[in-house]
């Protein structure tokens, strides 16, 4: 016999969906099927059954080829390096229950570390914008039963956030919102036609890397002022069009993702974006959100914000909480050499760091901690793999609305595996011995 | 004679083949397959003179790699070439910050010629033998 386990929370993006069924084995041990979750989410729950899955902790060697070691090894290791470095680089912690960034957030201050997560190559430009000028907020739930207005700009859902659109965003019907999409305006902002813009009632094909004017056009085109023929690619009278668009909608919502973000201007495309939705709120009621990409990148802002005040890019190693991103920052950091050591938890640079900065982490001594094998893996001297978080153990994870949800364990780890939080606090433990607190 | 080159404008992130195969694995083919390709504009293949899956070298001020040229599937968006975000892409892309932290992940200027007996190595090949200094 099998057992379905219901309303399962799927640790793969931001959306956070928490209508997931997994069906599993009568002993608890294996995952057979998953339900209701996107391609993506089904894979992430179905992999951790992987025959081919590492289960221990091995060490690189001088050839390139692996040794296994005990878990206690690894930690041992892992203490001993960080507890000799000046400044280490603690990256990633979006992978991960808010739990263990706790943790994680102690062995950074007792070793003066930089802690840093993947917003720094997501939405930290968003946070520094924040940070600038404020943010107009609200929840995915007020968006399924309130907006009538729904903007894409730079995000492509259709393949980042795949069950955005039909929980939250143009299909699903909502209390005031009785018509699902037939009652929603869409329109997406993308320099290619995603399969997001397909199902828009609008595609405005941006120039790339226009963001910054395009968006000060539409603040132009709300007040009815005159505008040049045509702003970053975009013919004026299309502009025009769509700022009645929004105008005249009753809630509008605006979703961004690294189209503006990555895109030369930076935060400042994103203060435009805020600006954006603090004018239409002089017309109407707007709001505005970025698309965050790991599960729990927004829940590790949560917790160092509680913790230090900063919600990436935290150094530590002067004994107070200093941020400054350009500075303080992984890549910046990396580049210029500024550390000594490298610690990854629940995130891959290796694969999506620029390679100039890989090369950094492979020359330091590095390591990772990662269920998967992957790019960072192969360059770490230690990797250890643990138990994948929203599958094989529960926590705390954020949406991108900044709404906590608990994730929930459907499965049992293969035997003798540790989680991220057990690991780290044998580290937290071995480092303060180390260090004689 | 001078090989020809056509110059595009690069831009990276995600596609849902690229979130299904990382989660099934960075070392199997299949994230190869997703990640390791730039998706090119018909009217790019015109101007290089090649069929669709042949291999090609991406070249920018900041690094170079071989990849696969596929059709954009999502199109046409003439001038704009797309790798999937991973390591292919991230040997190519402007690493500078500009004092923000966020590499400039999103257009950068290169160049694309045929590179029909070049090797798409894996992701964790590429990673390791490009900190080696063994691919070019």
């Amino acid at each position: 016999m099998t057992k379905t386990v219901t309303d399962v929370v799927c640790p793969f993006c931001g959306t956070l969906c928490d209508d997931l069924e997994v069906v599993v084995s009568d002993d608890g041990k294996q995952l057979l099927e998953v339900y209701n979750a996107c391609a993506i989410g089904a894979e992430k729950f179905l992999h951790s059954q992987a025959e081919d899955r590492l289960t221990r902790p091995r060490l690189q060697q001088e050839d390139g080829s692996w040794k296994d070691v005990t878990y206690d090894e690894a930690i041992e290791y892992t203490a001993q390096m960080l507890a000799s470095s000046t400044k280490p680089l603690m990256y990633g912690w979006s992978s991960t229950n808010c739990e263990a960034q706790g943790v994680g957030s102690e062995i950074g201050e007792i070793t003066g570390a930089v802690m840093d997560n993947t917003a720094t190559v997501c939405h930290g430009t968003s946070l520094i914008a924040v940070q600038d000028i404020g943010i107009p907020h609200c929840t995915l739930g007020e968006v399924k039963n309130r907006a009538d207005r729904v903007v894409f700009w730079g995000c492509n859902p259709a393949h980042a956030h795949p069950r955005h659109m039909s929980r939250y965003s143009i299909f699903p019907r909502g209390f005031f919102t009785g018509k699902g999409h037939k009652g929603r305006k869409v329109i997406v902002i993308d320099p290619r036609k995603t399969d997001t813009a397909n199902v828009a009632d609008v595609h405005l094909q941006i120039e790339q890397g226009r963001d910054y004017e395009l968006l000060d056009a539409l603040r132009v085109a709300f007040k009815g002022l005159p505008l040049p023929d045509v702003v970053a690619g975009i013919p004026k009278e299309q502009i025009y069009e769509a700022a009645e668009v929004l105008k005249s909608g009753r809630f509008v919502i605006i979703f961004f993702g690294m189209g503006v973000t990555q895109s030369l201007g930076k935060n400042h495309n994103i203060d435009e974006a805020i600006a954006v939705t603090r004018d239409l709120n002089e017309y109407t009621k707007a709001a505005i959100m970025p698309m965050r990409g790991h599960y729990n990148v927004t829940g590790s802002g949560a917790v160092w914000g509680w913790q230090f005040g900063f919600p990436f890019a935290v150094d530590l190693s002067r004994g107070f909480a200093r941020y400054n991103p350009g500075e303080t920052t992984s890549n910046d950091l990396l580049r210029r050499g500024e550390v000594d050591s490298v610690f990854v938890l629940g995130s891959d640079p290796g694969a999506h760091f620029p390679f100039s900065s890989v090369k950094k982490i492979s020359e330091l001594p590095s390591v990772c901690i990662d269920p998967h094998q992957t790019p960072t893996t192969a360059v770490c001297k230690l990797h250890v793999p643990v138990a994948f978080v929203g599958v094989e153990i529960g926590g705390c994870a954020y949406r991108m609305d900044n709404v906590p949800i608990e994730t929930r364990k459907v499965v049992e780890a293969p035997e003798g595996m540790m989680t991220d939080e057990e690991f780290l606090e044998k580290v937290l433990v071995r480092i303060k011995e180390i260090k004689g607190e | 004679m001078k090989k020809l080159a056509i110059k595009v404008n690069l831009i990276t992130g995600r596609s849902i083949q690229q979130g299904v195969s990382m989660e099934g694995g960075k070392e199997k083919p299949a994230y190869t397959a997703a990640c390791g390709i730039i998706e090119l504009d018909p009217a790019e293949f015109k101007r290089l003179g090649t069929y669709r899956n042949t291999n090609v070298r991406v070249t920018s001020e900041y690094g170079s790699v071989i990849v696969k040229a596929v059709e954009a599937t999502q199109g046409p968006h003439p001038g704009v070439a797309y790798i999937p975000m991973g390591p292919w892409a991230n040997m190519v892309i402007n690493p500078n910050t500009y004092s923000t932290g966020m590499p400039t992940f999103k257009g950068t200027p290169v160049e694309v010629e045929i590179a029909k007996n070049g090797q798409v190595l894996d992701s964790l090949d590429l990673v390791r033998k490009a900190c080696r200094g063994e691919v070019v």
